[in-house]
């Protein structure tokens, strides 16, 4: 049997949630005082993600840097390995909000896009 | 010279809501000044997502947030003169600012919006002892480098203050392979938000050491390490508590100052604890016809509410501009009481509230099972249970109309906080 301390993030109160585990089954959580931070715990001992967001550096653009994001939430031991893959990623200006510049990210199954446009650089 | 219905100084998120509702509103002639080369403001640099819960009901990055109300903006034809500084507004209304494609211009408004947003509390402000070595940064200048000029400030981090912007540093550089040794507040509880300091700091295993401060920095040249030491109750270093942290960075996030300076000089009435207006019911401040909202106004956590309160400002200023806002009468003072750090508005006209006004304020420290109470005159009009509050927390309570039309000769509400 494991235990697993959490804090719940649902609302201010930060309740702390004790998970018990045994193997990859949840067999008891205490702590939580709503249904949403007892949701909360049983998702972050199961399967936690969490969105990247970082930026990808640019070519002939505006801005040297563009931010991107991973269009859903990846699993959290992923979240490095991402970084990497962002990390080694060029952009070639114009960029679209919304483009997609890194395909199946970490092998996640889920793409980086772009959350801002950056133009053209008019001179050099 | 040009005459608008409103113009709105700042196109960060306050400046463009308002702008978009004041024109939706029916203001004919809206423009907004903004300082940078693009408007937006400070969700181009908060490049991590969890904006828009409220607003748009999906969780989006700074950029995103920014995004959706520059669209609406563009669509209802908004200008927004970028690149461009205010230099001062008189009490007539007329606003001087400089760029470099007109020079200096005067431009003249029914009604002005304030949008100025916050600036960082810096190092000055702090008197740490110690060297002025290159390595510490406010908090949000290291993100403006790392997240739109794409230059890391440094390796070994050491971040004090617990605001939000420090927290989302810590994991901001530990992504970007800085190494970030601890998070440092001098007070015993957090400044920032609980999911912050959750997904930042113990998503990472960065400590967050409460009650220690920096009382010393190392390094001629370049910093090269701090001392941290625990801090007694009244703030006060306790000899003997220290520690010694090798790093080459220090990141400060230790408090936004609502940027007023303007207001100042133009005679907008100022709130000493939120270091904003004080301003009424409709947002507006001293001088009728300029409203005020958004970090300028008072420090917000969230966007969205940010949002709210600005679309309401721009309503409120579209009102003024087409004569529709009647005049404040009989303003009732909305008192701070115990346990209440500030709240906003600072007077109420009861007759031009809107049906439920929103009241935002703060607790002075962290209160569980408390009650809220707001008392008219002393009476006792409105009771709420509060499982817990803390001052990183905004707190928000709806005052009715109706019922506070039925308050007879009503000449003070209190909001306070009664511990059970």
């Amino acid at each position: 049997m494991e235990k697993r301390e959490l804090t719940c993030i649902c609302c201010p109160m930060g309740c702390s949630v004790t998970a018990t585990m045994d193997g990859g089954e949840i067999v008891e959580i205490i702590g939580h005082s709503c249904q949403r931070g007892k949701d909360y715990a049983a998702g972050e001992v199961t399967h936690p993600t969490r969105v990247v967001t970082s930026t990808v550096s640019v070519e002939g653009g505006r801005d040297p840097v563009i931010s991107v994001k991973t269009r859903e939430a990846i699993p959290k031991e992923k979240i490095f390995d991402c970084m990497r893959a962002i990390n080694a990623t060029t952009a070639y200006a114009p960029v679209e909000a919304g483009d997609i510049l890194l395909e199946n990210v970490a092998g996640t199954g889920v793409d980086v896009i772009a959350t801002k446009a950056v133009v053209k650089r008019l001179y050099t | 010279m040009r005459e608008y219905d409103i113009v709105i100084v700042g196109g960060g998120p306050a400046g463009l809501a308002a702008a978009v509702s004041a024109k939706k509103a029916g203001a004919e002639r809206v423009l907004i000044l903004e300082r940078d080369q693009e408007a937006g403001g400070i969700l181009n640099q908060c490049i991590h997502n969890g904006f828009g819960l409220h607003t748009f009901r999906e969780e989006l990055t700074g950029p995103e947030y920014a995004m959706r109300f520059l669209s609406m903006a563009k669509e209802l034809r908004i200008p927004c003169e970028t690149d461009t500084m205010v230099m001062g507004i008189d009490r007539d209304k007329v606003v001087t600012a400089m760029n470099r494609r007109q020079g200096m211009f005067r431009v003249r408004a029914r009604a002005i919006i304030l949008a100025m947003g916050c600036r960082e509390r810096a190092r000055g402000a702090l008197n740490i002892p110690g060297y002025r070595p290159a390595g510490i940064f406010s908090a949000g200048t290291a993100q403006r480098l790392v997240n739109r000029e794409g230059y890391m400030p440094g390796r070994e981090v050491v971040i004090l203050g617990s605001g939000d912007i420090g927290l989302i540093m810590a994991r901001r550089m530990t992504l970007e392979g800085a190494r970030v040794h601890v998070v440092a507040e001098r007070l015993p509880y957090c400044g920032g938000l609980q999911r912050n300091v959750v997904q930042c700091l113990y998503d990472y295993g960065i400590p967050l050491r409460l009650s220690h401060t920096v009382v010393d920095i190392r390094g001629r040249e370049r910093l090269e390490g701090v001392t941290l030491s625990r801090v007694d109750e009244w703030g006060r270093p306790v000899p003997g508590m220290e520690e010694d942290y090798a790093c080459d960075t220090l990141l400060l996030s230790v408090g936004l100052i609502p940027e007023n300076e303007l207001s100042r000089s133009m005679g907008v009435e100022m709130d000493p604890v939120t270091s904003g207006p004080v301003v009424n019911e409709s947002l507006e401040t001293n001088i009728p016809g300029v409203f005020a909202c958004g970090n300028v106004l008072h420090v917000h956590d969230l966007v969205d509410y940010v949002s709210e309160e600005a679309t309401r400002a721009g309503e409120n200023a579209a009102g003024f501009a087409s004569g529709v806002l009647p005049g404040a009468e009989n303003m009732v003072p909305l008192i701070a009481g115990r346990g209440v750090r500030y709240c906003v508005p600072g007077r109420i006209d009861v007759k031009r509230m809107a049906q439920e006004l929103p009241v935002r304020f703060r607790a002075d420290r962290i209160y569980r099972e408390a009650l809220l109470t707001v008392r008219c005159d002393g009476r006792l009009f409105l009771r709420k249970k509060k499982r817990i509050m803390k001052p990183g927390e905004m707190e928000e309570i709806f005052l009715r109309r109706e019922e506070l039309c039925a308050q007879s000769g009503l000449r003070g509400i209190t909001i306070a906080v009664e511990e059970e």
